[in-house]
């Protein structure tokens, strides 16, 4: 089975400072993988390489086909075909705030898939009901707690449909029955057929919900 | 202690020997100018009849002050000054108010036309539907007031008495109407060309000197002092030594020299200028509004510019915004209006809403950039792994979210803006503050003036702010 994601010999360098040297790690379809280490380690660097967010000195990022240099991220243009095959759930969510949950997952849905409204808000319902946050749909970001933000935020990654779903720590701010019903959807995530690269330094979540680990040190 | 009080009394003795009078030398000559060989001292036919005046009343000197014509009588009364003198007129309305001498000098208001127009226009029943210049607050502007309701002229007033001239002969305007000399003196500036002044005079008019109206006793000194010139022929010596003697002021003057009554007229009905201040008011939110929109439109292109352009655009909208911010909406209302002219001529109202709109523009456009770098970057990284192009996300992210910024300092500008649309005045758009300033000169007080004008505003500025207040509130609720 060829990899989903494979990132070859991945460096990127902040002034003098090495953040990532020769990572090489691949996702298959259908399979979790963690990416671990300590605080600055690299690992949310790591995942905003492989989403385009920023640029790297050395190595190579291949998905599902489409391949990113070094160098200076390329324009948005040229970027289309990665930001179909590549969700990203921020650390801090970065739901839309003047948006209200359901139009943070329409958004991208009317306006980058070309769908009708209606269209639109059947998906996102659908999307928000799977995440157990449809009763949340007209809330505003704010008036959302720490778990449906995320789950919302899942929504909204999720809504273009990517093939890879990153994740920035998605248990940092969780209680321990909101983290183990966040692994149980990762796991459907991944049974749907999705790739998922997680960046955390939970040992226990990763022991228990991920496949494998990649350790950057 | 008694050392000072003797200084003191030094210092103060000499000032009861010197005629204070009051005049506004950017009038310019024949009344008063600043002496070119000296530009401390001024000069013209009014210095030498108040100097006349400070003679016969045994005052060592007269000393000038500088005031702004349209509020020599005001000052009078603050105690500015004893004697305001410089093209004052003799009204129904100043007599009621204040102190008035008898008067010196007769003047015709007459019409100046552009020379190919002086065969069609012979007075100011041939301008129906033309627009008339002339000096705002004076008998020629409230002559024009009433040719505009008898006629259908439209009143044009300035604040100063070189502009209409310069406008006649730009052809904004389609004649001045104004006191004979300074008609002439504009046409002799003018090399005798580009206009004429057409001989029939539209109404006389007097020059006065006017003092406090507590003052009448002093007045009546020098009523006296005025006549003994008229009698003596020191009057005469001045007016022929600036040019401005004919017959006709011959015959004024004999008349003139017999003791006559002053008539007090009823003082002006307040309420009868709140139409016009209404009016006014309209003027002012009109012209805010389309500046303001202007400015909006004017100031997101410009912090886009700004944000996103490529080097040159940026460079080129710093200079404008820093070069807009850094030089007086006064300069560039003159540089709109009459710096432009040569090039294209622009109507009043087109050119305030303009300078204004583009002034403001700059100011728009920097709480504009403030609020758009505002917005926390993962929000715009959201939009992009999300697949929005950079438009996109400005529109759908960027710009909405940085509008709940904006929302606050702009109602600000708004309400600045409504009150820094009073400057379009200087370029002759009557606007709510210039239409006070008139209503207040002709009834003599900015008391009831001022309040009404006050109220006016506050009237437009409030709800506006409450409005603003209410918007933010709706936007806050979805923000953090």
């Amino acid at each position: 089975m060829s990899a989903l994601l494979a990132i070859d010999g991945l460096s990127v360098r902040f002034g003098a400072r090495d953040v990532v040297h020769g990572l090489s790690l691949a996702v298959a379809r259908g399979e979790i993988v963690a990416l671990m280490g300590p605080s600055g380690a690299g690992k949310s660097t790591t995942l905003r390489a492989v989403a385009a967010l920023q640029a790297f000195d050395a190595g190579r990022i291949l998905v599902d086909g489409f391949a990113l240099a070094p160098g200076p991220v390329p324009a948005e243009s040229k970027l289309r075909p990665l930001r179909r095959r590549v969700g990203l759930v921020f650390q801090a969510h970065a739901l839309f705030e003047h948006l209200c949950a359901l139009d943070n997952v329409t958004l991208a849905l009317r306006h980058v898939l070309r769908q009708s409204r209606v269209e639109s808000e059947a998906t996102a319902t659908r999307l928000l009901t799977d995440l157990d946050v449809g009763g949340r749909a007209a809330a505003w970001p704010r008036q959302l707690s720490g778990g449906e933000a995320q789950r919302v935020a899942i929504a909204r990654a999720l809504a273009p449909d990517p093939a890879l779903l990153l994740l920035d720590e998605p248990t940092a701010a969780l209680d321990p029955v909101r983290r183990s019903a966040l692994g149980t959807t990762l796991r459907r995530l991944s049974q749907q057929g999705r790739g998922l690269l997680v960046a955390t330094h939970d040992a226990a979540f990763v022991r228990e919900y991920t496949d494998r680990a990649v350790s950057l040190s | 202690m008694l050392a000072t009080l003797v200084l003191l009394l030094a210092i103060q003795q000499p000032h009861s020997r010197v005629l204070v009078w009051g005049g506004d030398a950017e009038g310019g000559a024949p009344f008063v100018e600043a002496d070119p060989a000296d530009p401390s001292q001024v000069r013209g036919f009014d210095v030498d009849v108040a100097a006349r005046i400070a003679r016969g009343l045994g005052a060592r000197s007269a000393r000038f002050v500088q005031v702004q014509w349209s509020n020599i009588d005001q000052s009078v009364e603050r105690g500015d000054f004893t004697l305001g003198l410089s093209g004052v007129e003799d009204t129904p309305t100043r007599r009621a108010r204040h102190a008035v001498t008898i008067p010196y000098f007769e003047f015709r208001e007459v019409l100046a036309v552009r020379a190919d127009d002086q065969r069609r226009i012979h007075a100011l029943a041939d301008l129906r539907g033309r627009r008339v210049a002339t000096l705002g607050a004076t008998i020629a502007y409230d002559l024009l007031l009433a040719a505009r309701d008898s006629t259908g002229i439209i009143p044009i007033s300035y604040d100063d008495d070189v502009h209409p001239y310069t406008d006649l002969v730009a052809g904004r305007v389609d004649a001045v109407l104004l006191d004979h000399i300074i008609a002439q003196r504009a046409l002799r500036r003018n090399g005798n060309t580009g206009f004429v002044i057409l001989s029939q005079p539209v109404a006389l008019g007097h020059y006065v000197g006017v003092l406090a109206r507590g003052n009448s006793v002093l007045r009546d000194s020098i009523d006296a002092v005025l006549r003994d010139a008229m009698r003596d022929g020191s009057l005469e010596e001045i007016f022929r030594r600036w040019g401005i003697w004919d017959d006709a002021q011959g015959a004024f003057l004999a008349t003139a020299v017999s003791p006559r009554s002053t008539t007090a007229a009823a003082p002006v009905q307040a309420l009868a200028y709140l139409p016009s201040l209404l009016r006014a008011a309209g003027v002012t939110l009109l012209l805010s509004i389309l500046s303001m929109t202007l400015a909006v439109v004017v100031g997101l292109a410009l912090a886009s510019g700004r944000l996103y352009g490529a080097l040159p655009i940026r460079v080129l909208t710093t200079a404008y915004i820093e070069l807009v911010r850094g030089t007086p909406l006064l300069l560039q209302l003159f540089v709109i209006y009459y710096g432009l002219a040569g090039i294209v001529r622009l109507p009043a109202l087109l050119a305030a809403i303009l300078a204004l709109g583009l002034n403001y523009a700059a100011y728009e456009a920097e709480i504009y950039r403030g609020a758009l770098e505002a917005v926390p970057r993962t929000q715009l990284e959201a939009g992009r792994t999300l697949g929005f192009s950079e438009a996109q996300i400005l529109r759908l992210v960027r710009g909405p979210q940085a509008l709940r910024y904006a929302l606050a300092p702009m109602t600000n500008d708004f309400v600045a803006l409504l009150k820094d649309s009073s400057l379009v005045s200087v370029i002759t758009v009557v606007e709510l503050t210039k239409q006070t300033a008139i209503y207040a000169t002709n009834v003599g007080s900015w008391v009831v003036p001022g309040a009404l004008c006050a109220a006016v505003y506050l009237l437009m500025s409030l709800p506006l702010s409450r409005f603003a207040r209410r918007l933010e509130r709706r936007l806050g609720k979805q923000g953090p």
